[in-house]
């Protein structure tokens, strides 16, 4: 084996192994959809209950990714749970934006819906919405519905 | 020889003598531990010329990562596509046909990806390297370097190194990106999961530097981990045909669970607490 064809060889290989890291990050991974922390804003919101939600969940408005969950923490003055939005600089929301944490599906992941307002003003970056749903727990919803049961048995 | 405790009574042999294995067992596996971190330690500072010589790491590369190459390609497209089968065939139970890629990409490139090819090029590469400088100590090619003032650490153990450490990384990423492309053969072209599906549900949940990332850092680790056994073994192998086929059948055995203890101990510190 002579010297050319090694650096042949060598140079295939770096090469194939380059291009499977490119395959890696951009058909497997996430590296194309990943928003640069430069071109987001951040709005906060405060929620009764997130359930299942998680930081680097996605924010959907009309079912289009336009941002992330960035973190999410507990607000210990109003008791709520406080989720900082990273929101990608080409989609501005109204003010009167509407944030509720909703499922995708009967059990998949859980995700923040953003519903735009009639507002002029448009959301400012660090600023915090005040219309909230909370994510629905399955648990209190059977209950409720159990007890509505048990008291239409009652009534009759 | 009879031994006196130090209250003055002799130790009967029956005791002393199994103790004394233990002791000399202990004894003789410190000062090869110590022998092979100072023999590492050497590698690293006598690399210089594995890189103002880069010739000799290109013929090492060539050695270690081109012809593991086939071996790599091969077993990731069958580890993929058995991963496929067997993922659909549990989440086709619950209705979740359409994760099968989630699974097959995040168990590679996490997991399987980085262990399984340095398992297969510890065995494939590894066990060369060991046979070589065994072969050449027993010989006497190494001791003909020394004569002739070459440094063999840094003439031929150096080279080997570099080349086996940089080929780990790259070999991992084939195989994870070949395993990827196995299991779309399987799920997506042969049983008809849908393909939108399994690249988007696969792009949601893999995340670069989380799973990527990390997977590349692991087979780094194995890569260094691998090359250094096998070098050390060779190196100190005994210069006799049985010593160096002892010392190559250590090289697998001792690189493999090196591997899997690694690759707990960097599980446990990189996919927690998230």
């Amino acid at each position: 084996m002579n010297r050319t064809m090694i650096d042949l060889w060598v140079g295939i290989f770096v090469a194939a192994g380059i291009v499977a890291l490119m395959v890696l990050a951009l058909k497997v991974g996430n590296a194309s959809t990943t928003f640069q922390t430069g071109d987001t804003y951040r709005i906060h919101a405060q929620f009764e209950n997130i359930g299942g939600l998680k930081p680097r969940a996605p924010v959907k408005s009309a079912g289009v990714v336009v941002g992330r969950v960035d973190e999410i923490g507990f607000d210990s003055k109003s008791f709520r749970a406080r989720v900082t939005l990273n929101i990608d600089r080409r989609y501005p929301f109204p003010r009167d934006t509407s944030v509720s944490i909703l499922t995708s599906g009967l059990l998949g992941e859980q995700y923040v819906g953003l519903e735009a307002g009639g507002d002029d003003a448009m959301l400012k970056d660090g600023e915090t919405v005040q219309l909230t749903q909370s994510a629905v727990v399955l648990e209190k919803l059977i209950g409720q519905f159990l007890y509505n049961k048990a008291a239409e048995g009652g009534s009759k | 020889m009879q031994e006196t405790s130090s209250w003055g009574r002799p130790v009967p042999e029956r005791i002393a003598g199994p103790l004394r294995g233990i002791g000399r067992q202990v004894i003789d596996g410190l000062w090869r531990l110590g022998y092979a971190t100072r023999f590492f330690a050497l590698t690293l500072l006598r690399s210089a010329m594995s890189f103002r010589r880069f010739r000799l790491t290109m013929r090492e590369l060539y050695f270690a990562g081109v012809l593991s190459l086939i071996i790599i390609v091969v077993s990731g497209l069958f580890v993929g596509m058995v991963l496929g089968l067997q993922g659909y065939e549990t989440l086709q139970k619950y209705g979740a046909s359409d994760a099968v890629g989630t699974l097959v990409a995040l168990s590679l490139t996490r997991e399987l990806g980085p262990v399984v090819a340095a398992l297969l090029f510890a065995s494939r590469a590894g066990s060369a390297m060991t046979a070589e400088i065994g072969l050449m100590k027993a010989t006497e090619q190494i001791s003909a370097m020394e004569m002739m003032a070459v440094d063999p650490i840094a003439r031929v153990v150096g080279p080997r190194f570099w080349g086996g450490v940089i080929s780990m990384p790259l070999l991992a990423a084939i195989f994870s990106a070949v395993g990827v492309f196995g299991g779309y053969l399987i799920t997506v072209v042969v049983i008809g999961v849908d393909e939108g599906a399994f690249w988007s549900q696969m792009q949601n949940s893999v995340d670069l530097r989380q799973d990527i990332a990390n997977g590349v850092i692991k087979s780094v680790v194995f890569g260094v981990a691998v090359t250094a056994i096998a070098l050390f073994e060779g190196y100190d192998a005994p210069p006799t045909a049985e010593g160096v086929s002892g010392a190559t059948t250590r090289t697998v055995v001792t690189s493999s669970l090196a591997i899997l203890g690694l690759d707990f101990v960097l599980t446990a510190f990189m996919f927690t607490g998230v």
